[in-house]
């Protein structure tokens, strides 16, 4: 699987959200994001790369797009 | 006022008496302007008091809002378009709720001001988390109460988290035992209501016998004492327990609420609750409302200079309390520093740790 893939499936799964919806998601905007969902798609992001996020990095995860750049502080190319 | 990406980086406990009056009192007076324009009720508020609000050098001066406002009056100071999401503190059945509108900026600060805030306490690192609490907390998303919401406002600072309690609110011996060697030789974060943890954490460890080793561990509670002091347990003999339970020495109680999210106070190794550079409190006398002396019981205000959706910045809370000094903490916070004796007589009961969050 490639990280973009395993990117995409953390959203999927954590927000459960179907794959082909997640490109556009927004923390505070979808019914599946809320803080509940935060939490569960920090672990899932944490687990799919084998990283640990900085809680700055947890606040800024605003975005489906933003989540790419933060990844990438990560040596998580997608 | 002051820049908002600014805000959060200021130091948590690092502003002196002076410098924290004077910027305290030009947010604040700037907030009570806005709050004042943006908001009409609390517009028409300002307007009967005769207040004049924007910079002012006299903070005392500055008009509150007796805090269960928030109950009577739907009170927000952005349109409806921009609102992310509605905090809710619910109390017992027939009980008005308090409705606390968020917009994202609002809701980002607080995040962040509370990273920076509990960072003060554990460090820059997640630490490997125990939740003193059942997961059934927070399987309800569409209205959890405030105890899911602490939980997962204070899950940000932890990982590889595990709930020390089952569905059934009983203790998990096994999953704990299996944490602790996961972890051994790690600080551990332990994060729970004050009675939820005495009641089925502390009694349970008593009664079955089992010792944990937390002498590592730094536990972060809050949601009020008034359930342990009904059952006449003080803060002493709460920590003493933990310390013969399972070797708990780290341990730190918090106040705050749902009005005033994010810019809490936590008490330090010395037993004090201390404010942030981000909040303050004060304490007025229930009769006149003036502000009372260093040491004089009364009623306690808290401002805080996070809330920009809402006219939530300075307010009369139903706690008694006392200011202990300022500045000069033998454990160095600078702030002023204080105790919360209970609830005022004759106050509406309620339990700021029973909210719920409501996505719009």
């Amino acid at each position: 699987m490639t990280n973009m893939e395993k990117y995409v499936k953390a959203f999927s799964e954590a927000l459960e959200v179907p794959e082909s919806d997640v490109a556009g998601l927004v923390y505070g905007k979808s019914e599946a994001w809320d803080s509940v969902g935060h939490m569960t798609l920090v672990a899932a992001l944490e687990d799919a790369f084998d990283i640990m996020i900085d809680m700055d990095d947890i606040i800024d995860l605003s975005s489906f797009e933003k989540g790419k750049e933060i990844l990438k502080k990560y040596d998580v190319e997608l | 006022m002051i820049d908002l990406q600014a805000l959060p980086e200021l130091p948590p406990y690092g502003m002196a008496r002076e410098e924290k009056r004077a910027f305290l009192a030009r947010e604040l007076g700037e907030l009570t302007r806005f709050h004042g324009e943006s908001c009409p009720e609390y517009g028409r508020l300002l307007a009967a008091l005769g207040a004049q609000p924007g910079q002012t050098d006299d903070l005392a001066s500055l008009p509150f809002l007796p805090v269960r406002l928030f109950k009577e009056f739907s009170l927000k100071s952005v349109p409806d378009e921009v609102l992310a999401r509605t905090m809710t503190s619910s109390g017992t059945t027939g009980q008005q709720v308090s409705r606390i509108y968020l917009d994202r900026e609002t809701s980002a600060l607080q995040s962040k001001v509370l990273s920076r805030i509990m960072g003060d306490f554990l460090g820059k690192q997640r630490l490997p988390m125990v939740i003193l609490d059942s997961p059934a907390v927070v399987k309800n998303r569409a209205m959890f109460s405030a105890r899911g919401a602490g939980i997962l406002g204070f899950s940000m600072f932890g990982r590889d988290k595990i709930y020390a309690l089952d569905e059934n609110m009983q203790l998990d011996t096994e999953g704990l035992k299996a944490f602790l060697e996961k972890h051994e030789g790690e600080d551990i974060f332990l994060f729970g209501f004050t009675f939820m943890i005495w009641l089925y954490f502390v009694k349970e460890l008593r009664r079955t016998g089992y010792r944990p080793d937390l002498s590592r561990g730094v536990l972060v509670h809050g949601g009020g004492w008034k359930k342990l002091a009904d059952q006449h347990i003080s803060t002493g003999a709460f920590k003493q327990a933990l310390q013969e339970t399972c070797g708990l020495t780290r341990v730190h109680n918090y106040y705050g609420m749902v009005e005033q999210t994010g810019s809490i106070y936590v008490e330090c190794e010395c037993g004090h609750l201390h404010a942030p550079v981000w909040s303050d409190v004060t304490i007025r006398r229930p009769e006149d409302f003036s502000v009372a002396d260093t040491g004089e019981k009364g009623l306690v205000q808290v401002a805080s200079v996070l809330p920009r959706s809402y006219p939530g910045h300075i307010l009369l809370t139903e706690d008694e309390g006392r200011v202990l000094g300022e500045d000069d903490c033998p454990c160095g916070r600078k702030g002023k520093y204080f105790e919360i004796l209970g609830r005022i007589q004759r106050a509406e009961v309620r339990g700021c740790s029973d909210t719920y969050e409501q996505r719009r």
